[in-house]
């Protein structure tokens, strides 16, 4: 093993599913209703999934979500804003919690 | 397939007149083995072998000598292209058309507003009282010499099916090269004041979306919807319906996939999403395609691999039988994928 991430092993991800099978099957078909056509629409809920996956930072999911949002219609202008949102809430919630900081430091300063 | 990998697609998008680096793939994508992979998916669908339904749309590419040299080209055409389809095959065309009651038929290249019989060609079409589409890249109506052909299409009742590969311009001149975006809002603008695309006034203006890269197209309602709210916001211009069009693994479209290292991935994508529903409505099964030099071929895209009509149906303008080519079996090739992902492909759009 060369490297952790290899682009090929993406199309090995149903092998997961080898030791539990039921299990595989149940989260197959639970990930397949989430993407379907909803009260969002799959294109909506392809800029969500590839938010998330630079949260997570998953290099699977940033290469099948960037071409899954680009087959939806999306465009780069659009899911490049959609990564800066998950940037934005990423880099917020570190400074949001500058408040538990400034908790501490009343508590334990005169 | 094993491909060159030294290609750089931009060397040849202005060698294409003495380069065709389709014709140089064009045995090994022949090859029995691909030949068969996509027979082995017609035959899983009970589609094997691939027969013709009748002609309704007859296809004419009359010439590869084009303005632009896009990087998708499947045709690979390009200003410096010297296949420009004479008056005598144009005639044969009309013979044909003259003996037959194909309702359609599709004018293409190149830009093949650039051939020098296209006006006339055009006008014995309409006396002909056939239905008439002209595929236009929109930049060549902006140029002096055929500046006035709007109007001659508006006269004529032309169809017109441009090509505009996205609503931006970085992503459009990207593909069809600088400037070309800004020259094809003009040439829509000028479309639209004639009437083209207008509710009522009968001028049909169809676009066509294609992805600028090496991935499917989206589903062609939802980003005809975008297409409609963005250029009527951006620019007011209006148009009827959206085509979306897979790019085939031809041409430049298949340097273009070598170069960047994308071929194994794009045709695994498209092999993989084989959708049998398309494959029963393919465009192959009701077109004919003839070539600048008159011979006959299943689609454009067999054409420019260099695939003619075969299994015992005549090859050749000059030898036209309509009976044997309305029943003909279909030259497939590993290509075909192309027109059968997810919602399919043809010269009229997505299929299901």
């Amino acid at each position: 093993m060369k490297t952790y991430y290899a682009p090929e092993d993406l199309s090995k991800f149903p092998t997961v599913g080898e030791g539990a099978p039921e299990l595989w099957k149940k989260f197959s078909e639970w990930y397949g209703a989430v993407f379907a056509e909803g009260a969002l629409s799959e294109r909506e809920k392809a800029l969500i999934a590839l938010a998330v996956a630079h949260t997570v930072q998953c290099p699977y999911c940033i290469d099948a979500y960037t071409q899954t949002c680009l087959e939806k219609g999306s465009n780069e202008e659009q899911m490049t804003e959609a990564i800066h949102v998950a940037a934005a809430i990423r880099g917020g919630a570190s400074l949001v919690h500058g408040v538990q900081m400034k908790n501490v430091v009343k508590k334990i300063s005169l | 397939m094993q491909l060159p990998n030294s290609l750089d697609i931009f060397k040849y998008a202005d060698k294409s007149a003495d380069y065709n680096f389709a014709s140089e793939l064009k045995d090994s994508m022949i090859d029995q083995t691909y030949l068969n992979r996509f027979d082995n998916s017609l035959s899983d669908s009970g589609l094997h072998p691939l027969t013709a339904t009748g002609i309704t749309i007859f296809q004419a590419n009359v010439g590869k000598l084009c303005n632009q040299a896009c990087k998708h080209c499947h045709v690979e055409a390009g200003p410096g292209r010297k296949e420009v389809m004479q008056k005598d095959v144009m005639e044969a065309c009309l013979n044909i058309l003259e003996k037959t009651d194909i309702p359609t038929i599709d004018i293409t290249g190149g830009a093949p507003e650039m051939n020098p019989n296209f006006k006339w060609f055009v006008k014995e079409l309409r006396n002909k009282n056939r239905h008439i589409i002209v595929r236009s890249n929109l930049t060549i109506l902006m140029e002096p010499e055929y500046k006035n052909l709007p109007e001659f299409f508006a006269e004529n009742k032309v169809e017109v099916v441009a090509s505009l590969p996205y609503y931006l311009e970085q992503t459009t001149d990207r593909q069809r090269g600088s400037g070309v975006f800004n020259k094809s809002i003009e040439t829509l603008k000028r479309l639209n004041n004639l009437g083209y695309g207008r509710e009522g006034s009968g001028l049909v203006l169809n676009l066509v979306y294609n992805p600028a890269g090496a991935f499917l197209p989206p589903s062609q309602k939802a980003v005809e919807t975008d297409y409609k709210r963005e250029l009527l916001r951006r620019y007011g211009i209006a148009f009827n319906n959206l085509y979306t069009i897979t790019n085939m693994p031809i041409g430049r479209f298949l340097n273009y996939l070598d170069a960047s290292e994308n071929y194994n991935a794009y045709m695994e994508r498209l092999i993989s999403s084989y959708n049998p529903n398309t494959a029963s409505q393919i465009m192959c099964r009701y077109t004919l395609s003839v070539s600048w030099d008159g011979y006959l071929y299943d689609c454009d895209f067999n054409q420019m691999l260099g695939m003619r009509v075969n299994h015992g149906a005549p090859s050749n303008i000059r030898e036209f039988d309509m009976a044997k080519l309305c029943n003909r079996r279909i030259v497939t090739g590993i290509h075909c994928y192309g027109c059968t992902a997810g919602a399919g492909s043809s010269c009229g759009g997505a299929v299901v």
